[in-house]
């Protein structure tokens, strides 16, 4: 009898447990990416997986749709000032509160502003132009620019609300500063408008959300988020097929055709807002490591050649496995001023690129060195090794030096590179930005990624002019001239667009954010 | 034995500081740590305003001084990636390793010497050949690779051990983090202490069964044959006791380099221990995180060396003689 007992007491807890895990697993989403967020403090680190975690637990005035148009979030409205163009006009949404249920209101805003353009913050440069920003009443901010700024509003999709009185009551009122060697209460703990709120965060190891119940929107299907940074390849895809996570956002190129062969997985892959391209220095009078007395890059019949010579399909199919998009503008396809044609490339001509070496002077060929990172983009050394060989058919003796970000990158800051691969990203969505770093000269505030030293005044003038232009119709127009120009110059030689691949299993829908900064509020559950 | 300790930890400072310094000298060629730090709207200007607010841009001795004399008072600084004080981070990582280093080496000495006198008593079983076949695969196959096909078999085909993580821990008093107390914890430690113990255990086996072979061949087992002792006596007693002491030897130094070599085990499993938060720095150069771990290395090491040092005596009734004899005369 008392057997019995005790055996329907385990039958009755066991089915109980059961329903509890159940219930827990309907809507907790198991999350794993390749990197965990360096600081829950929204304006230290301009860094991707810092970012997107903190849209889940801060939010922005808006938010950026899959499609990359521009949606309602803490604004609800925004425009430009009718009577001063340079004046900046957002209507709050009105019944918002933050975690400790504090209302949302201007001041916050106001007070976000300054945070956001202290020295120590990370995401300073984005708000250059803002000069303040003051609350006209409890829902409405202005924000005064430096002058006419058409498309600021596209650089807030990443400028987080903080809460200033908890910012005051926990001396965070400023973002981490490294060189000051403190730490900050805000690194470790948090107080956002968002949907979901911090239950717990061991950083590198597990971060857990909950749904915050005061949230103005619809409770989403997933209510509790366990984040978990796997950074081996192999285990991430290894902790997907195992169950043991629901969705991985960065899923290993090599692994994408195999995974979608799985029974109980699904992957969804879309554009990634980053370009992949070459560059070489065209306006030194001799290169540091060519074997010839001059520079062979300086000559348009070199730098046709080479694009005659990049096989972008080979490289699309056997190196990013059928996991890109060849286009020959550094340009991603959503970006404000692409144009089909930015995208269209000849098929690879390797005779006449060899004869149009040969015409430049270099019927012997030249030797050169090209500097690629090896760990900051997918198979960056792949490319280059692939690039080496299709260079080798026309003469071109190219020596690969890949090596690791940190060391990579100085050599472009520095121009200690002739001939380098870069990727670039436009979080701004408009080409100017890809102008500003890339394309203009050199000089305060312009042009420090432009490792090629491209420099026509001409050009930089329109760049300029870019920035203040209010007729965005004529400003289109000057876009496209400017691209024109570029590509004429063969300022780029550019090999693709990357693609974003997630891997989640079935029931879970997770469309690819274009910023790589997927929301869980809006994945769909069943 | 004393002046013998006393000389051991003067040439342990010495060990230190030299660690100290190449390790320095190395960071050097790392790269920029800045690079990592800002996102790259970041002005030329700002950078190099970044660089001369950490220092970078000073002669290498003053860093290096300056390095030295805050590590002197347990100050390592905040580490550029994770922004929060290093001596922190490294202590509520360290645990997860030590955890995992202790079981595998553990595991790896009781299984090796196991193994190891079960080889060299019965050379020629089918047990044993199966035994010395398997092994070289512990001493052949990189640990990532094992690592791997372990997730492989047991995570992902058969799904009974997790892939990675250490699953859930209790906090101790004294800010200890164990996953011994929890089953997921103690299914999430299986996986990674026998990747990392494989190399070891085999290490350990083949030394024992080399030593034991040698011993067993002496005239004083024969004699200890001789005078009716039981075999067990003989293995246990006498034959094994007498090899124990390369064994401690390689032991003790191996479970330094089982924690300093960590890092793969913890990079294949994401273990939360300091070798995958060693790892994560160099990747964005963080000196201070990088130099702290090197020290922290380079002490485990010392202090093993030590330990190793005192246990002979325990061990070895002879050396407590020589010294004995050496200090009368």
């Amino acid at each position: 009898m008392k057997n019995t007992l005790s055996f329907k007491r385990l039958m009755a807890s066991a089915t109980a447990l059961a329903l509890l895990a159940g219930a827990a697993s309907a809507d907790t989403l198991r999350w794993a990416r390749v990197a965990d967020a360096l600081t829950l403090d929204p304006h230290s680190q301009n860094e991707g997986p810092t970012s997107t975690l903190l849209h889940h637990i801060y939010e922005t005035l808006v938010a950026r749709n899959t499609d990359g148009s521009l949606a309602p979030r803490l604004a609800t409205e925004w425009s430009i000032h009718p009577d001063d163009p340079t004046v900046w006009v957002f209507k709050l949404r009105e019944g918002v509160t933050f975690h400790d249920g504090s209302p949302f209101t201007a001041e916050d805003v106001v007070f976000s502003m300054e945070r956001v353009k202290h020295p120590s913050s990370g995401f300073q440069a984005l708000h250059s132009a803002a000069v303040s920003a003051t609350a006209v009443d409890d829902h409405t901010v202005h924000i005064q620019m430096t002058g006419p700024s058409p498309l600021y509003v596209q650089n807030l999709t990443n400028f987080f609300i903080m809460d200033s009185g908890w910012a005051a009551a926990n001396d965070v009122v400023v973002p981490q500063n490294f060189a000051a060697g403190e730490e900050n209460f805000a690194v470790r703990n948090s107080n956002g408008t968002g949907a979901y709120q911090l239950v717990s965060r061991e950083p590198e190891v597990r971060t857990v959300l909950a749904a915050y119940e005061g949230h103005w929107a619809d409770t989403p299907d997933v209510t509790e988020i366990i984040y978990t940074p796997i950074a081996e390849a192999a285990t991430r895809v290894a902790a997907l097929l195992s169950g043991e996570v629901d969705l991985v956002q960065d899923v290993p190129v090599q692994d994408i055709a195999r995974l979608e062969q799985t029974d109980g997985i699904t992957i969804t892959t879309g554009p990634e807002n980053r370009n992949i391209f070459f560059a070489y220095d065209m306006a030194s009078d001799k290169l540091i490591s060519a074997n010839v007395e001059d520079n062979p890059f300086a000559k348009p019949q070199v730098r046709e050649a080479m694009a005659l010579a990049l096989d972008r399909d080979a490289i699309q199919q056997v190196v990013m496995r059928g996991q890109s998009q060849p286009s020959a503008a550094p340009l991603p396809p959503f970006v404000n001023g692409w144009r089909e044609d930015l995208d269209a490339y000849s098929a690879p001509d390797y005779e006449r690129a060899a004869a149009l070496i040969a015409e430049a002077g270099y019927p012997d060929g030249f030797s050169v060195t090209l500097n690629c990172p090896n760990d900051r983009y997918l198979n960056d050394e792949a490319i280059c090794q692939a690039v080496v060989g299709m260079l080798g058919r026309i003469g071109m003796e190219v020596n690969l030096v890949s090596q690791t970000r940190s060391l990579h990158f100085p050599l472009i800051e520095n121009w200690e590179t002739d001939f380098y691969l870069l990727g670039w990203g436009v979080p701004p969505f408009d080409s100017a930005y890809v102008f500003n770093f890339l394309v203009h000269t050199r000089e305060e505030g312009f042009g420090s990624f432009n490792g090629s030293r491209y420099s026509n005044p001409e050009l930089d003038t329109k760049i300029e002019s870019l920035a203040t232009m209010t007729d965005l119709v004529a400003r289109d127009a000057l876009i496209a001239e400017i691209w024109d120009q570029v590509m004429a110059d063969r300022v780029f030689l550019n090999v693709h667009n990357q693609v974003l691949a997630y891997a989640m299993r079935d029931g879970v829908t997770v469309p690819v954010h274009p910023e790589n900064q997927p929301n869980m509020a809006n994945v769909t559950l069943n | 034995m004393l002046a013998f300790i006393l000389r051991r930890i003067f040439q342990s400072v010495i060990v230190m500081l030299t660690v100290a310094l190449v390790s320095f000298a190395l960071f050097r060629y790392v790269g920029d740590p800045v690079t990592s730090m800002v996102g790259q709207e970041t002005s030329l200007e700002d950078r190099a305003a970044l660089r001369d607010a950490l220092g970078l841009n000073d002669p290498f001795f003053m860093q290096f001084a300056r390095f030295l004399g805050n590590a002197v008072q347990g100050d390592f600084g905040i580490s550029y990636r994770l922004q929060e004080p290093v001596m922190g981070l490294i202590l509520s990582r360290l645990p997860a390793t030590l955890e995992l280093a202790l079981i595998s080496g553990a595991l790896a000495f009781v299984f090796g010497v196991g193994f190891g006198v079960y080889t060299a008593l019965r050379r020629r079983g089918i047990i044993s050949n199966a035994i010395m076949t398997l092994s070289l695969i512990g001493v052949s196959l990189p640990t990532f690779l094992i690592g791997v096909l372990l997730i492989w078999i047991f995570a992902v085909e058969l799904q009974i051990l997790p892939s990675f993580g250490r699953g859930e821990v209790m906090e101790l008093p004294g800010g200890w983090s164990t996953g011994l107390l929890t089953p997921s914890g103690r299914a999430s430690l299986i996986l990674p202490a026998i990747t990392l113990g494989l190399y070891q255990m085999t290490l350990i086996m083949r030394l024992v069964r080399a030593e034991m072979l040698e011993v067993l061949r002496a005239d004083y087992i024969r004699f200890a044959r001789a005078r009716g002792l039981s075999d067990r006596a003989v293995h246990f007693g006498h034959a094994l006791k007498n090899t124990l002491v390369p064994v401690i030897t390689i032991t003790g130094l191996q479970l330094g380099s089982i924690i300093a070599f960590a890092i793969i085990t913890e990079t294949v499993f994401q273990w939360p221990g300091v070798g995958a938060l060693f790892i994560n720095s160099v990747r964005v150069v963080d000196v201070p995180v990088m130099a702290a771990y090197l020290m922290l290395i380079a002490l485990v090491f010392v202090i093993i060396n030590l330990i190793v040092d005192l246990l002979y005596y325990a061990v070895d009734p002879r050396l407590r003689v020589d010294r004995g004899a050496g200090a009368s005369t």
